[in-house]
């Protein structure tokens, strides 16, 4: 195993709070040290020189998305992170917030020096309400300690931070939807421009980062950016945390070099197949991003490859499948989740969805016809266009559900039966 | 009617904020607890006054968010994970098979007000699929053996809470 940064302290079997004792001992609070006797800019470009790319997902590069952020700005400006997790097959931010808050708090605090942000949130869905106690507990140490609150260790710098138990939906994840969420009202996606950097929280200048991307900011100041940079396989800057469910023997969570390819994950620390089945398919970054087959299984799981592959790292928390797997079956439990979680704004999505489900079930149970693929094939274009990046998420597994498994589809069709599940 | 003290509590949280609508999700997370689990038709013209937001602005948020519920539910909320992972590692058979043990359909409560079966989303939770939620409490690698245990430990919880 590569070294190990962000889960140095944690068991992600058993993740257990580190203390404020333990977490300084382990050299904890460095990276904030240093920070702060640097200029707010100097910390934005060591942190753009580091490389590190947004873990929430998209993978944009956290120091560009930070200089968007106007630093002559008077009024009050916003860190938030996110700890929504809600995204099927991903349980990585629950290893880092239960098992290492102070790690996260002193990320937080780097990040608001950079933007000279005052006040900040830690979103976090309901179900990880003992995580939110871990953090309040956390704060509060951090806080006695003159890390957080005000004038941080005599630098005259004031950092106060909360956190905001969510009372959950999937689509409070969505940075503008969870803008709303943290104001009070329906969790409802914003129209992007303006984008939060510059319009945010109450209409203010707001960053919203990824619970792991800001775990990484301690690191990157305490160690360096040519040394963060070398961390990675290939070029790719940072270690990543992986995960792998579904069909594998041993499940877990990895912290492992960035470009770690897909087939090391599975068989090496996931122990390969959980049955007597070869593995059949991969959701690569967790449920919403397209699904991988064998041939596809030796890709370096980092940003560029991962796309270049034809699907998205996404959360690089992968969802695997094997041969005794229906990819029907699998496509309607999918497409639950989706008509579901939809927040119902706009027509496509609400309806599409919903459709998608009816129909992918009616397959499932014998009941299909003929026509229903042309159905799916329809649908699958509309749920594009829409007002936010969760629908065309949807799209991702599914199409590449109705394409690659679309032999399973027709014989359901034809046969009124299923013959693959196991 | 809510105590005043819960009332002066709640007030002033929203007034900590720049706008005393931040603090809606917390004043119905509070009521919630205060009116049994549940949000009555009181504790909407409660919040929008505390607030000071109009009614049906709380009425929108309280029917958006999973965890807010505007009709009773059982003394112990059971939810039970259905996303991917928890799929493929037999999810469907446990909730069958709570199903069953409380004699209703996921998303209803049993007649005597001690249990409510909800569907929710992936917990975070999926390399120790599958999982549930009792109350607070999470419990992994579920299996149906396990379920009679579980719900003895809810019970056991709930009452200890009385
Ligand atoms: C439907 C949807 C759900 C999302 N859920 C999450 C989430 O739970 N956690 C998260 O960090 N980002 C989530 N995102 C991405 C955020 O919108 C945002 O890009 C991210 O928090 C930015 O952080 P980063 O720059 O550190 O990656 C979601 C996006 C969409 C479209
Ligand atoms: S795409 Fe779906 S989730 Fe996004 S705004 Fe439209 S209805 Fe809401
Ligand atoms: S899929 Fe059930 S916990 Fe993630």
């Amino acid at each position: 195993m590569s070294e190990k940064v962000l889960l140095k302290n944690i068991d992600p079997k058993n993740p257990q709070p580190v203390t404020f004792e333990q977490y300084v001992k382990n050299g904890g609070y460095e990276g904030a040290r240093i920070a702060l006797s640097k200029t707010p800019l100097e910390v934005q470009q060591i942190v753009k020189d580091s490389g590190l790319r947004g873990r929430g997902g998209a993978g944009f590069p956290t120091g560009l998305k930070w200089s968007f952020v106007p630093m002559d700005y008077q009024g009050q400006k916003y860190l938030i992170c996110n700890c929504d997790e809600m995204e099927p097959g991903t349980f990585k931010d629950r290893a880092l917030v239960y098992g290492d808050p102070h790690q996260l708090i002193e990320g937080m605090l780097i990040a608001a020096y950079a933007m000279q942000m005052t006040k900040g949130f830690i979103f976090i869905r309901y179900e990880y309400k003992k995580g939110a106690e871990i953090l309040d507990r956390a704060i509060a140490e951090a806080e006695q300690h003159g890390w957080l609150g005000k004038n941080i260790q005599g630098s005259g710098f004031d950092f106060h931070l909360e956190t905001h138990l969510s009372a959950g939906r999937y689509i409070c994840g969505e940075e503008t939807a969870l803008l709303n969420s943290l104001e009070g009202k329906r969790a409802n996606p914003r129209s992007k421009p303006p984008f939060p950097q510059i319009r945010g929280f109450l209409g203010q200048p707001t960053i919203v980062n990824n619970v792991e991307t800001l775990c990484n900011i301690p690191h990157i100041l305490a160690k360096g950016p040519e040394w963060y940079k070398k961390l990675g396989l290939n070029g790719n800057a940072g270690t990543k945390l992986m995960g792998a469910s579904g069909r594998v023997k041993t499940p877990g969570l990895w912290e492992l070099p960035m470009g770690t390819p897909l087939s090391v994950l599975l068989n090496e620390y996931a122990g390969g197949p959980s049955r007597e089945f070869p593995f059949k398919a991969v959701i690569p970054g967790a449920l919403s991003t397209p699904i991988f087959t064998p041939e596809q299984f030796d890709t370096p799981m980092d940003f560029d490859s991962v796309a270049k592959a034809g699907s998205r790292l996404g959360t690089a928390c992968v969802i695997v499948f094997d041969e005794g797997d229906c990819m029907v079956a699998a496509t309607a439990n999918i497409m639950k989740f989706y008509a579901r979680e939809s927040c119902g704004f706009c027509t496509p999505c609400r309806e599409g969805m919903q459709w998608i489900y009816d129909t992918v079930c009616a397959i499932r149970d014998g009941q299909g016809q003929p026509s229903d693929m042309q159905v799916l094939d329809d649908l699958s274009r509309h749920i594009a266009h829409t007002f936010c990046a969760f629908a065309p998420g949807a799209q991702d597994p599914f199409l590449s559900a109705i394409t690659k498994f679309r032999h399973e589809f027709e014989e359901h069709i034809a046969k009124r039966t299923c013959s693959i599940a196991k | 009617m809510i105590p005043e003290t819960l009332r002066k509590e709640l007030s002033d949280h929203c007034a900590h904020y720049p706008s005393r609508q931040v603090g809606l999700i917390y004043v119905l997370q509070k009521l919630q607890e205060h009116y049994g689990g549940w949000l009555p038709d009181e504790a909407i013209s409660q919040a929008a006054e505390i607030v000071g937001v109009p009614e049906v602005e709380v009425e929108g948020v309280a029917t958006f968010y999973n965890w807010f519920f505007r009709e009773p539910v059982g003394k112990t909320v059971i939810v039970c994970c259905d996303s991917v992972s928890c799929y493929l590692c037999g999810s469907e058979k446990i909730v069958e098979h709570l199903e069953n043990r409380l004699g209703i359909r996921i998303g209803e409560t049993t007649p005597d007000g001690r249990f409510t079966l909800l569907p929710v989303v992936c917990l975070g939770n999926c390399d120790r699929a599958p999982s549930i939620m009792v109350g607070d409490r999470l419990y992994e690698r579920v299996t149906p053996a396990m379920i009679d245990e579980i719900l003895a430990n809810a019970e056991m919880l709930a009452e200890g809470k009385e």
